[in-house]
């Protein structure tokens, strides 16, 4: 059987596992966004706080998914658990990062003048601090979804949703008829659904991204 | 120029610095040392000094950008110590070096951040936006919709005064706002304050490193030495004619008379009158002015009675009694708001030691020479020594009650008490 036979003969269970990659990203994402913005609003302001809060999630990022995965499974158990809590945390580093650099780096004239003309301490941060360290965080948060993409192939592993799962299938049956094609399905797929996120998010910053400060 | 409805257009209210002190930790000297300053409503006080010296220090300690750590300070009646610093910014204008302009907003937006925050409605906003800019000198069907990245250095630092005004604030605070603009600029960005001060007679408190610019701007000068204490806090004109000591003096420069005819202009000196006949007139009439007047010269004015050309005894039976070959063209005039530093550069560069003076339409109104121009200096420089030496005067005399009132009193009014009444500290 060529690829594109197995493809359109298996095309419903493709696009079931696709969508469920993509969804399981998606809601990551989205729980890392929020989780890692908030810890770069409250940290970036001290030294010590944001140096820790970025060494911490480096740490994270430098265990081996497969491990991770591995050690959430008899805490949490098989299934959706482990690979959410994998993704939302290796999710985590590039936003918290981009989030306290993007921060950081606002023009303190800038701050200065917004505390001048009577801005509180939230209008501050909602109205300026924020929309001009998007940019960055925005960026954060694209390499990270390009990161989850790959990672959650290996949550077949623990019995997650996904894409990962024709991959594994194929790696199990390997030398069997349809093992590459398995194999090379699954690893489409992946790269197809990175590069629609990844314009998807080219659109998002289109969107969100003042004019004023677009590069 | 519409009213800024519902509200009543703020003018100015009297600034007060009490013993305003402020010292950082790990530091061994204080910042700002124990500076007492009285600002009256709608007047522009400069501060100016060498750098470091603790005057951007000082003007933000007006708003609380940076706690004093002692001392009292009131706006109006108020006394704004102790209240909540958001709520002070809302009446205290601030604009800054570098405009400080959102560059994620646009001009429209920036301007409304204000007025939004005070909880204006949406048309009444859109309204002011628009007659702000029209104030800076900015079309506002033009300059609306732009980010601040569009405008040229000048007219983002206009955006920024038009920002700060925006709510109507009784108070401006300006921190070297022009600091960063190219000269010509600058100079165009200082009479434009000038002329809004003239409409909204603001209480403006203005800090600047450049001595020249206070003289232009200020009613008033603060110069101030380290630690913000005040060598000396005056007229322009007084401190040109009189600085206190050998610290001022150095600040004034060279040139403290010459400075010192930047801020008189020809309409406050007498212009003499001399001479004149139209282009018109008949040629004999012309002839006997010359041979019967005291002078030897006479001002020629075409059909709508502009300086045309200067006309001297021998010069029309040279050109054979032909009027258009006849004496010397005009070629530089100056108007009655000319400063009389403008009025000497003219008289210089002018073979004969005169220059033509011109009303609104650049018709003839007088004749400023080298000997009225020496005397009227003469004059302002005696009168500013005066007003200076009685100046003085004043503030021993004033210094001497401060004092016995406060052996008398006591610390009536200490650094954390509450409100004293108004006249512990005359």
């Amino acid at each position: 059987m060529s690829f594109w036979e197995y493809v359109g003969n298996r095309h419903t269970q493709l696009l079931t596992d696709a969508y469920q990659h993509a969804s399981a990203v998606f809601q990551c994402m989205v729980v890392a966004t929020v989780l890692g913005v908030a810890l770069g609003v409250l940290t970036y302001r001290s030294e010590w706080a944001g140096n820790l809060a970025t060494a911490t999630t480096a740490t994270i990022l430098t265990m081996p998914s497969l491990a991770m995965i591995g050690l959430l499974i008899p805490v949490v158990g098989l299934g959706v658990a482990p690979t959410v809590i994998a993704l939302t945390l290796y999710g985590l580093l590039p936003i918290v990062r981009n989030a306290i650099v993007g921060l950081r780096g606002v023009d303190p004239t800038l701050v200065d003048a917004a505390k001048g003309i009577g801005m509180s301490r939230t209008a501050r941060l909602l109205k300026v601090e924020l929309p001009l360290a998007w940019p960055p965080i925005l960026t954060g948060i694209r390499v990270a979804t390009q990161m989850l993409m790959g990672i959650a192939a290996i949550a077949a592993y623990a019995s997650g949703p996904g894409l990962g799962n024709e991959i594994f299938r194929g790696i199990a049956s390997l030398g069997s008829a349809n093992a590459l094609n398995q194999v090379l399905s699954g690893t489409l797929g992946i790269v197809v659904l990175a590069l629609l996120f990844d314009a998807a998010y080219v659109l998002i910053g289109r969107l969100t991204i003042s004019r004023g400060i677009r590069a | 120029m519409p009213e800024p409805s519902g509200t009543t257009a703020a003018t100015g209210a009297g600034i007060r610095l009490e013993n305003l002190t402020k010292r950082y930790a790990g530091s061994p000297g204080p910042a700002v040392e124990n500076v007492s300053m009285e600002i009256k409503a709608g007047e522009l006080v400069v501060f100016v000094g060498p750098s470091g010296c603790g005057k951007s220090t000082t003007l933000k300690m007006i708003n609380r950008l940076i706690e004093p750590t002692a001392g009292r300070i009131r706006i109006g009646d108020e006394d704004v110590t102790g209240i909540d610093p958001v709520r002070l910014r809302r009446k205290v204008g601030y604009a800054i070096q570098s405009s400080g302009l959102f560059p994620h907003m646009t001009v429209a937006q920036n301007i409304a951040l204000v007025p939004k925050m005070a909880g204006w409605s949406r048309p009444r906003i859109r309204d002011r936006v628009a007659e702000m800019l029209d104030l800076v000198g900015l079309e506002p069907g033009e300059f609306h919709g732009r980010y601040p990245r569009q405008l040229s250095g000048g007219q983002q630092q206009r955006v920024g005064v038009a920002r700060a005004l925006a709510a109507d604030p009784p108070v401006l605070l300006m921190d070297e706002p022009f600091g960063a603009v190219d000269p010509i600029t600058r100079d165009h960005l200082q009479d434009e304050l000038i002329r809004l001060q003239h409409e909204l007679h603001k209480t403006i408190v203005f800090v600047t490193h450049d001595f020249d610019e206070a003289i232009k701007l200020g009613d008033r000068i603060a110069v101030l030495r380290e630690r913000s204490h005040i060598a000396q806090f005056d007229t322009p004109e007084a401190i040109l004619t009189n600085p206190a000591d050998d610290f001022v003096s150095g600040f004034v420069g060279a040139g403290a008379a010459l400075k010192r005819l930047n801020l008189t202009r020809v309409r406050d000196v007498g212009v003499v009158d001399f001479p004149t006949a139209g282009v018109d007139d008949p040629l004999q009439s012309i002839f006997d002015l010359l041979r019967s007047g005291t002078t030897n010269e006479v001002l020629l004015l075409d059909r709508h009675r502009r300086p045309y050309k200067w006309l001297r005894r021998g010069d029309l039976s040279r050109a054979k009694g032909s009027l258009a070959r006849a004496g010397t063209l005009v070629h530089d005039t100056v108007t009655r708001d000319a400063t009389l530093r403008d009025a000497l550069e003219a008289v210089l560069t002018d073979n004969a030691g005169r220059v033509a003076v011109t009303g609104r339409r650049g018709e003839y109104t007088g004749v400023v020479d080298m000997e009225t121009l020496m005397n009227n200096v003469h004059e302002l420089l005696e009168a500013d020594r005066l007003e200076a030496v009685e100046h003085q005067h004043q503030l021993q005399e004033q210094r001497a009650l401060l004092t016995r009132q406060e052996q008398e009193g006591g610390y009536a009014a200490g650094p954390n008490g509450t409100d004293g009444p108004a006249g512990v500290t005359a």
